[in-house]
């Protein structure tokens, strides 16, 4: 039997899945893998065709959260749109912010202040840590660990979601930052509270690491598991933790040094083998490497304003023209395209979701495994569906 | 990195009769883009990512837009001959008046490509292409051979847009339902009354249902004759 899922035209010289041919023996089942499975992140559906326990073919179908987000900012001000970007990946409000924040800035040409580009320094690489710590958690509760190593995380995250509360007001939905700066400034307490939470963060990645990096079940179900080539990485748009773990030296922060980052010392780890285990090494890696940027930033935080005062709220009408803005969020490159027409709503609004392009290989990467494994190596692929979706 | 000009200057050389465009961006972003033309697409998409001074490697973002018909009216002036009777004779007379012209420039698809070196570590490189209008020449050549990281970035064009790629190894509806027949991200989209509305398995139950009914009747009826 033959399953009924599409095979892509033989297009010569594409990087197409490889195709898997059956054993022959028994019969093709097809499985739909969500949209309520478990472990789907939300609403997101594989159809998979197995032989056996073998996956054969595998084809996302996306659009169950599809809110058009880009046609509703289009019908909006500039800056109506900065809560809704809160809603794209709902686990890493602030860095969506700044994404949004900075294409807009490229646009208009605005100059940031001092204390706030070290207040979204500080912001993003928080939120990167508990994205990471709580990514981590999820990927061992695909495995069986149901719940210790994620309340693990969670503990550790709590004490940073009660920071950004303090300050933002929100715990999740922050809406923080502006065009040419952020909403309020942080108190001197707040920033002692923050160097407190990150000193307690190398102890919490070594009692996270102590947990799990040699554990024999988490290194038997991720080692060798999902392979991605670099080339092929690159190729298909791979960003973030997961090209880096592919070993492709390419982080948004050394190449663009958007914002102050390159007034920071700090590391890129890689991987060697691409596979679900360097993943969650990158991660592990990446979050000792925010630590240092915390600290530094921490330490050399200047007084000052945090919004340019040239920045207008109303009557806010860039020049005809376009501009793409970028940076590295916590799953990889998060972009935003605008263009404007001289009115106060963007003609064309557009959001590069990080989430959406590294599904592109997950046929590549599950072809050949086991079912089980289709579940890890989704879970190391990093995504929220309102970002898949928008 | 090379500016735009010397970037389409490169590509004249490399591909000869390509028909590369500088698109400028007034914005202090000073993004410019490339307007390719369709004919020789893959051809300058293979040039720029293999070219090893360029290596635009890496495809990060492909987004459409819309731009919709423009009815531009302008000013001509016009000269004319026109028979008038002057002091009581007919004669020819030539006449120059103000008219107010409407033409109606088409509207078209657009789709930008955002290209990155991962190699040398630069970017962002700006390519866009055009369809003839928005109704019924939509083709474009796709861009999924060379940058595999267009696949579903062009399915999600062709979804909202309904720019049809030619050459896309699987073109289907990427957010939107199969059986969705509008492109939402169009300009002038129209959201239907009852945008809830979809059709499922109950329609044609119900009748099924109704033909069953009377099939049932009829039976009734023919045993009670028999009777």
């Amino acid at each position: 039997m033959t399953p009924s899922i599409a095979h892509p035209d033989r297009v010569e010289g594409w990087n197409r899945p490889p195709i898997i041919e059956p054993d022959g023996e028994g019969e093709l089942l097809e499985v739909a893998m969500g949209p309520h499975h478990p472990s789907t992140h939300g609403v997101f559906r594989m159809d998979v065709a197995l032989d056996g326990e073998r996956v054969i073919r595998l084809k996302p179908v996306f659009g169950y959260l599809h809110r058009n987000h880009e046609k509703i900012a289009e019908g909006a001000s500039y800056l109506a749109s900065m809560p809704y970007t809160d809603r794209l990946d709902y686990f890493c409000s602030l860095t969506n912010n700044w994404a949004y924040a900075l294409a807009v800035e490229t646009l208009v040409g605005q100059q940031v202040p001092e204390r706030a580009e070290y207040l979204r320094v500080i912001l993003a690489e928080l939120t990167r840590i508990q994205n990471h710590a709580s990514t981590i958690g999820f990927l061992t509760q695909e495995m069986g660990a149901s719940g210790t190593p994620l309340m693990y995380a969670f503990r550790e995250r709590e004490k940073i979601l009660d920071l950004f509360e303090q300050l933002t007001g929100s715990r999740m939905m922050c809406n923080y930052m502006r065009f040419g700066g952020c909403r309020v400034d942080i108190s001197a307490a707040l920033l002692d509270e923050a160097r407190k939470i990150v000193a307690g963060l190398p102890g919490f990645i070594d009692e996270f690491e102590a947990l799990l990096s040699t554990n024999e079940i988490l290194m038997a179900r991720c080692q060798g598991i999902g392979k991605l080539k670099p080339e092929l990485a690159i190729n298909a748009g791979i960003s973030g933790p997961m090209l880096r773990a592919s070993g492709v030296d390419y982080d948004i922060r050394k190449v663009d040094h958007y914002g102050i980052y390159d007034r920071f010392k700090f590391r890129v780890p890689l991987g060697d083998h691409g596979d679900v285990y360097d993943r969650y090494m990158v991660r592990v890696l990446e979050m000792r490497e925010s630590v240092t940027i915390l600290e530094q930033a921490l330490k050399d935080i200047p007084a000052g304003p945090i919004m340019d005062p040239k920045s207008k709220i109303r009557g806010f009408r860039p020049k005809p023209g376009e501009a793409y803005g970028r940076i590295e969020a916590p799953k990889g490159e998060l972009g935003f395209y605008l263009i404007s027409d001289g009115t106060p709503n963007p003609y064309r609004y557009r959001v590069r979701p990080p989430s959406l392009i590294n599904l592109t290989v997950l046929e590549d990467m599950c072809l050949g495994e086991s079912v089980a494994d289709v579940v890890v190596i989704f879970g190391s692929v990093d995504i929220v569906l309102g970002e898949v979706d928008r | 990195m090379k500016t735009v000009e010397e970037i389409k200057a490169a590509i004249e050389v490399a591909v000869p009769g390509a028909g590369v465009e500088i698109v400028s961006n007034p914005s202090v972003s000073g993004q410019h883009s490339l307007l390719i033309a369709h004919s020789h697409a893959l051809q300058v998409a293979q040039f720029l990512r293999d070219d090893s001074e360029l290596a635009l490697d890496y495809l990060s973002n492909v987004t459409g837009v819309d731009y919709l018909d423009k009815e531009i009216s302008e000013k001509v002036k016009v000269t004319r001959t026109v028979t008038k009777t002057v002091d009581g004779v007919e004669q020819q007379v030539e006449e120059t008046v103000d008219e107010t012209r409407k033409r109606v420039e088409p509207g078209y698809l657009e789709t930008v490509y955002h290209l990155f070196s991962v190699a040398k570590k630069h970017g962002p490189v700006i390519i866009r292409m055009r369809t003839a209008n928005r109704t019924d020449q939509v083709e474009m050549p796709s861009l999924t051979p060379i940058w595999r990281g267009a696949e579903l970035q062009e399915r999600e064009v062709f979804d909202l847009y309904g720019v049809v790629f030619t050459g896309h190894p699987d073109l289907r509806r990427l957010l939107m339902w199969d059986e969705f027949k509008d492109h939402p991200m169009r300009k002038d989209y129209v959201e239907p009354d009852d945008f809830e509305y979809e059709p499922t398995a109950h329609d044609q139950v119900l009748e099924r249902a109704k033909q069953h009914a009377a099939a049932e009747k009829a039976a009734i009826q023919e045993g009670a004759e028999a009777r």
